[in-house]
């Protein structure tokens, strides 16, 4: 497996942490009403976001390298 | 003699030796992981007690972001070498390894922490309740304790019930001694601490220090390894991880020093070494990806 399909697998597994990180202190917000974890929900959420957009402009631009 | 295939792929294994070499290592780096992470696995589910939210959150949450960033600089330097762009490729390894330095500065930061946090243990429930009184207010003291106490060791654990002779206080010692003990404080001949404890649950306003009779306590230590069960493997995980940053920090600044001499030798051999230590990098980051949740979330 090359350092590309090794980075493919990381940002998916970065964008899978960045939601579920999200939800996860949005829930909190909910019971705790904290504004620390209300922006860390929004930031985490918008941090999968363009973790999802670096994906796809990473795949374009490394499209002529092999994933061995 | 030269070395055999550091640039073409062997024809037997369709890899360049470096390449195979690294997955060997990084299959035993799974192992090692693995298995600490499946000790952790067992030390929790058998615990009676297990505590939660000891951990700072937006501090996790910054250096999981510093090495997501750094997982993208170094695989831009690598694809930089490989579209022969020399200077992209030390702008990018130099933020990389810029990013492995901020998230072991955090880490230090995180640790001293908690070498200057205490939980202390008194000899009986009547005589914390007397503290918990003297920290929280005559009123608020017992109620204190009590949510203080479950929201530490509720959270997915119905076996965690109150036990008011169980229960310790957090807070500061006057002076921020690090790693200080009962033994200690009792060698040096002390007879009283000021402590000031942590605030109570759900706000940020710290009581005032109280004194504390170090012969009305048991037990006094900070957040070290020999606190309980979870710092203990808390640390073994972090620190074997930080030494895991530290060492694929060292090698990437030597390909960044060394980048000149083997971009004129060998231009493609370079780009393999970079790609064998990214790689590596990668791993250790995803290391981090699966510890973040585990020891700070759940």
């Amino acid at each position: 497996m090359s350092l590309k399909a090794f980075h493919v697998l990381f940002i998916t597994a970065s964008v899978a942490l960045s939601f579920w990180f999200g939800w996860y202190e949005l829930d909190r917000y909910t019971s705790t009403k904290a504004a620390a974890d209300m922006w860390l929900g929004i930031g985490s959420c918008l941090t999968g976001a363009v973790l999802i957009a670096y994906g796809i402009y990473f795949l374009k631009k490394l499209k002529n390298i092999s994933y061995l | 003699m030269e070395i055999p295939y550091t640039v073409k792929p062997r024809p037997d294994t369709g890899l360049y030796n470096a390449k195979l070499g690294i997955w060997l290592f990084l299959a035993s780096e799974v192992m090692l992981f693995g298995g600490l992470f499946s000790s952790y696995i067992l030390l929790r589910v058998g615990a009676d007690l297990w505590p939660h939210g000891m951990l700072n959150i937006p501090i996790g949450t910054f250096n999981t972001f510093v090495l997501i960033a750094s997982s993208v600089t170094v695989v831009m330097s690598w694809a930089s070498l490989k579209l022969g762009k020399l200077d992209a490729f030390k702008k990018y390894m130099a933020l990389t390894i810029l990013c492995a330095l901020g998230f072991l500065s955090v880490k230090s930061f995180e640790y001293h922490a908690k070498f200057t946090h205490y939980d202390v243990w008194f000899k009986d429930a009547a005589t914390a309740e007397k503290y918990f009184k003297a920290a929280y207010g005559e009123e608020k003291g017992v109620e204190a304790a009590r949510k203080l106490f479950v929201e530490r060791f509720h959270l997915h654990n119905t076996k965690a019930t109150y036990d008011a002779n169980q229960v310790q206080i957090g807070g500061h010692i006057e002076g921020d001694p690090l790693c200080a003990t009962l033994k200690k404080l009792l060698a040096a001949k002390k007879e009283t601490i000021q402590f000031t404890p942590d605030a109570p649950f759900g706000t940020h306003d710290h009581p005032k220090p109280i004194e504390v009779k170090l012969s009305d306590v048991i037990r006094l230590s900070s957040y070290v390894p020999s606190h309980s069960t979870y710092f203990a493997i808390y640390f073994t995980i972090t620190a074997l991880h930080g030494l895991h940053v530290l060492g694929g920090a060292i090698v990437l600044t030597y390909f960044l020093l060394t980048a000149d001499k083997w971009w004129k030798k060998n231009p493609e051999q370079l780009a393999n070494r970079v790609e064998v230590g990214g790689l590596f990098w990668h791993f250790v980051d995803l290391v981090w990806i699966f510890l973040f949740p585990v020891l700070y979330l759940l």
